[in-house]
């Protein structure tokens, strides 16, 4: 029991820490631009196939430098033709925009990766158990994925609240246009930021194609949970995004662990017939409604705080 | 008189056109897609009761279609095992309750916000849906999802609709139905006040609405119109299958309604077609049809924003003066076109050949070198030869700049068509 | 004569700044009253108290004698109290006559009606014309209000502010930045669509003030230093200082 709890909250953390390095970027980006990147996700997913490209021309170290830069210069190049161009239509038109662009980049991935999972390893220096908890082996490499977030995580902070280009991105987080008014050039820095936030999911994705799975269908997978971590944060709360990343990483994790059910609890008093709706909701799983809990969380948090956890702003 | 004719002559021609549409394409694969058309072009309506009516982005509409779909095989195989007399014509009704009730269970918890707070609730909610799919299987089915065969239930007039133009004329009332109880609910009190909420949700509040309830009536009624066009997917295809409530579906009614146009009644009904042309037609000349799609998609957001009626509509304001001078105002300007047009061809010539001849070599290279361009057994290139990569690179590029030289000959078209509309007066 | 307005003891902070700090202030049924005093004073703020946009930190809000602290801006709206907005605030993708109607809608009873063709409302749309006549701008109906100039816009702000035939209204600026010839003709507007009615006006042109109201608030950094007819404020000693104060505003 122990030993699952250990390994659940370890896996939990670093399934927390990934999907905040992607919430990061994407918050970062609504809060200046008020501009929710759909396509998110997909430059998350981008990351990962860049990554594996690279690894098998170049090797992985260049891989997880180079996916992420190349990532964030096209959602630099995105930004600055396409979401520029439209953001005169307003945030319905931009939110397509990028809802198009997430459309795209699939299909782009598949016609030139196909549909099919890539061969895309750990690194064999890497490959590795880094410690043993009771009978677990933990890989070297899911320690290193945790290092490394954590690690980007300290640097975003360090970024934010230490330099100036921070100070600059946190005071347009709260007063765009008094930021403007100071002359600071804010649709370079709106460039900026978005290929900030978008490398940011590309590093995510380069690092963690290699341990889970990379395939044409992640942003698809992952995009939705991606959101729900924002709005049950709060749009726009980079505090909040934080928080309900751990908190979905965690609660998926464990949730995987369990194979609970009500039956397994409540079989012997009653039993519903089988084939029905009724049956169906008795004898699953929590590992089996794994999936669905951060919808319902979501659920949840929309009806005892429709802002989110930490939101304040109302859009 | 001549205002009834005015308001309701319209239907009638609709209806008149419903009616005749079979004698004019017989084919069976014809008929088959003016049934998938029939009921996408009420699902894009729906959902433009949402997005253009009041300014509602959602991501998952298909919810309220997929179950609806699925209450719908249900209740045929309900009544087909238990020998109530229902006929097929009525099931729709239920499919309506089913989108009515489900809108008004989540829209009760999705619609207190709006704007992008409200796209990602839609979303999440659509997810759930989806998720729920694969464990609640003695509702949805599992992988194999819910059959219903639509010919088990009692006949009416003798009709028991096994042949495909049987439901055809089935789809084509619910459809014409439906069109216009939409169009009807866009000039009540509700309806203004959804467009009223689109504008500026806040002053709404200073004018006695509540802009929250106003979107939850919306999200109800577009829920419960969605709810028709599933029930009639259902009967359509005898299946309700998972993917009905799924992102993908979500996605095809957005792209209809959008690239059709939201700011127009019409808009989604052009969209609903033309989608659902493209969708069949497109796959016959290309695997990758759908980033095409996609590319398509992109392009009318950035340079089209409202959509093709809104093109249409564009040039409304040339109809004007005596007829002879409308057509030749059009006429120039359609000649100017043209002109753009040819280099727009060629450059988009170049991009397909590009995009087809690196998804060949990406995904095909055990087929070999050559590539039927478009599946078109005439037009073979070697993609391991370098003329044509080079051709499609200059086809492009060189495309680009030389449509780019025509856009001066159209603004000039554009002006002076606008001076010569203005000169003929009203 | 009956309160229309009463305000107790009003506060609202935002953070840690005060803005309303303690405003009582009774305003007659009947009554124009004007709210004057240098930017930055928490005018808007107050509108925004009155009208159910802000919540206040502490006080209350009563109409007719009715506490309405804490109700939304729609159901302060049907008790007969509608508003104007300092920064103009239409639909303006609608049309003139659209935003008239709008406005007129829920006074007629109709509510969220999904059944009823708009068009066949009669009374709605005697009563939209009749709006569009006092604002002078039948010749516009048509026009989708975002293309309107500025002075028309304004003109409109009031005409949707009016058309619910609300009893009390709050006007937040009407006047500002137009023309001497735009805020005359604005000025003759308001005096007629008020008669008979409890107005509340925020305004910053002194000419339009004297001439108007019939009795003078003065707002200064969140209270109300004074309130009283017009000739007195004229003389009242803690406006002048007040003023001279702040010479130089607008």
């Amino acid at each position: 029991m122990a030993e699952l709890i250990i390994i659940s909250t370890l896996n939990g953390v670093l399934y927390g820490m990934l999907l905040f390095l992607m919430a990061s970027g994407l918050t970062l980006i609504f809060s200046m631009m008020g501009v929710l990147n759909f396509a998110h996700a997909s430059f998350y997913m981008l990351g990962a196939f860049l990554g594996f490209q690279i690894s098998q021309w170049a090797g992985f170290i260049p891989a997880i430098i180079l996916a992420p830069l190349i990532a964030g210069g096209l959602g630099a190049l995105v930004e600055r033709y396409g979401l520029r161009t439209v953001h005169k239509h307003g945030h319905v038109a931009e939110l397509l925009f990028t809802f198009g662009l997430a459309f795209i980049i699939e299909e782009v991935i598949q016609m030139i990766w196909g549909k099919l999972a890539m061969d895309y390893r750990v690194p064999s220096f890497l490959d590795f158990s880094a410690f043993t908890i009771y009978a677990t082996n933990y890989p070297a490499y899911k320690a290193f994925m945790l290092v490394f977030s954590i690690a980007i995580f300290i640097g975003l902070i360090f970024l934010l609240t230490r330099t100036r280009a921070g100070l600059i991105i946190q005071a347009s987080l709260t007063h765009p246009n008094m930021v403007g008014m100071l002359g600071h050039n804010v649709p370079r820095v709106f460039m900026l930021v978005f290929g900030l936030g978008t490398s940011l999911a590309a590093i995510a994705g380069a690092i963690a194609g290699a341990a889970f799975v990379t395939q044409s269908n992640m942003a698809a997978l992952l995009g939705p949970i991606l959101f729900v971590v924002v709005v049950v944060g709060g749009l726009g709360s980079l505090w909040g995004a934080f928080v309900a990343s751990l908190l979905i990483g965690l609660l998926q994790t464990f949730a995987i662990a369990s194979d609970w059910s009500l039956s397994k609890f409540f079989g012997s008093y009653l039993s519903p017939t089988r084939g029905t709706i009724l049956f169906d909701i008795w004898t699953v799983t929590i590992a089996q409604i794994g999936p669905i809990l951060p919808y319902l969380l979501l659920v949840l948090v929309l009806i005892f705080r429709p802002t989110g956890l930490f939101g304040t702003r109302d859009t | 008189m001549s205002s009834a004719v005015k308001s309701y002559g319209v239907w009638i021609l609709a209806a008149i056109l419903l009616l005749i549409l079979p004698y004019i394409f017989p084919a069976g694969a014809s008929i088959t897609t003016m049934c998938l058309i029939g009921i996408m072009v009420i699902f894009a309506l729906s959902y433009n009761m949402l997005l253009g009516q009041t300014g509602m982005l959602s991501f998952g509409h298909a919810v309220y279609y997929g179950l609806a779909a699925f209450v719908t095989s249900h209740m045929i195989n309900w009544a087909a095992k238990s020998g109530v007399p229902l006929p097929l014509p009525l099931i729709p009704v239920f499919g309506a309750a089913a989108g009515l009730f489900f809108g008004i269970v989540f829209g009760s918890v999705s619609t207190k916000r709006g704007g992008t707070a409200f796209a990602m609730i839609s979303l999440g909610l659509a997810e759930l849906v989806y998720s729920s799919s694969l464990i609640l299987r003695s509702f949805f089915g599992g992988e194999e999802g819910i059959s219903a065969d639509r010919t088990k239930l009692i006949r009416l007039f003798g009709y028991n609709f096994g042949p495909q133009i049987q439901v055809y004329y089935l789809i084509a009332f619910w459809t014409l139905l439906c069109v216009i109880l939409m169009y009807a609910i866009t000039r009540t009190p509700l309806g203004r006040m959804c467009n009223a909420v689109r504008e500026n949700p806040e002053r709404v509040e200073f004018v006695g609405y509540n802009p929250q309830f106003v979107r939850f009536i919306a999200f109800s009624l577009a829920g419960l119109f969605a709810g028709v066009a599933g029930s009639l997917a259902a009967i359509n295809i005898e299946l309700a299958q998972a993917s009905f409530v799924g992102a993908a579906q979500s996605g095809a009614v957005l792209l209809a309604a959008y690239i059709g146009g939201v700011a127009f009644f019409v808009g989604p009904v052009l969209g609903a077609i033309l989608v659902t042309l493209l969708s069949i037609k497109l796959s016959d000349f290309s695997e990758i049809w759908v980033l095409y799609f996609g590319i398509f998609f992109i392009t009318i957001i950035l340079f089209a924003p409202y959509g093709l009626s809104g093109l249409l509509m564009m040039h409304a304001q040339f109809w004007r003066g005596p007829f002879g001078s409308k057509i030749t105002r059009l006429g120039k300007l359609f000649g100017a076109y043209v002109v753009a047009l040819i280099p727009a061809l060629v450059m988009i010539f170049g991009a397909i050949l590009l995009i087809e001849m690196i998804h060949h070599v990406a995904q095909k290279g055990a087929e070999g070198a050559n590539m039927h361009f478009l599946r078109r057994n005439y037009l073979t290139v070697n993609t391991h030869t370098v003329l044509p990569w080079v051709g499609g690179v200059i086809a492009m590029i060189g495309g680009f700049f030389a449509f780019r030289f025509t856009w001066p000959t159209v603004a000039n078209a554009w002006h002076n068509a606008l001076v010569d509309a203005q000169r003929s007066g009203k | 004569m009956n309160s229309a307005i009463e305000l107790k003891n009003l506060e609202k902070s935002f953070g840690k700044t005060a803005i309303i700090r303690g405003v009582s202030l009774d305003v007659k049924a009947g009554e124009r009253h004007a709210v004057i005093g240098p930017n930055g004073a928490g005018k808007s703020t107050l509108f925004n108290l009155i009208s159910g946009r802000f919540l206040p930190s502490s006080g209350s809000v009563l109409l007719h004698g009715e506490n309405i602290t804490g109700l939304r801006p729609f159901e302060i709206n049907r008790r007969g109290l509608s508003r104007s907005f300092q920064v103009t605030n239409i639909f303006p993708r609608l049309s003139v006559w659209e935003n008239v109607r709008c406005a007129v809608l829920w006074s007629k009873g109709y509510k969220y009606s999904f059944w009823r063709n708009i068009d066949k409302l009669e009374d709605v749309r005697a009563r939209t014309q009749e709006i569009l006549e006092l604002i002078g701008m039948t010749n516009r109906a048509e026009i989708p209000a975002g293309v309107l100039t500025y002075a028309e816009q304004r003109a409109l702000e009031i005409g949707i502010t009016i058309a619910g035939g609300a009893n009390i209204i709050l006007l937040d600026e009407p006047t500002a930045g137009m023309s001497r010839g735009e805020a005359e003709n604005a000025v003759a507007l308001i005096r007629k669509v008020s008669e008979g009615r409890t107005l509340i006006i925020i305004e910053h042109d002194m000419g339009v003030v004297f001439n108007l109201a019939d009795r003078i608030s003065v707002l200064v950094y969140g209270q109300i230093i004074a309130t009283d007819e017009p000739a007195k404020i004229k003389a009242n000693q803690k406006v002048q200082e007040a003023y001279l104060g702040t010479a130089g505003h607008d």
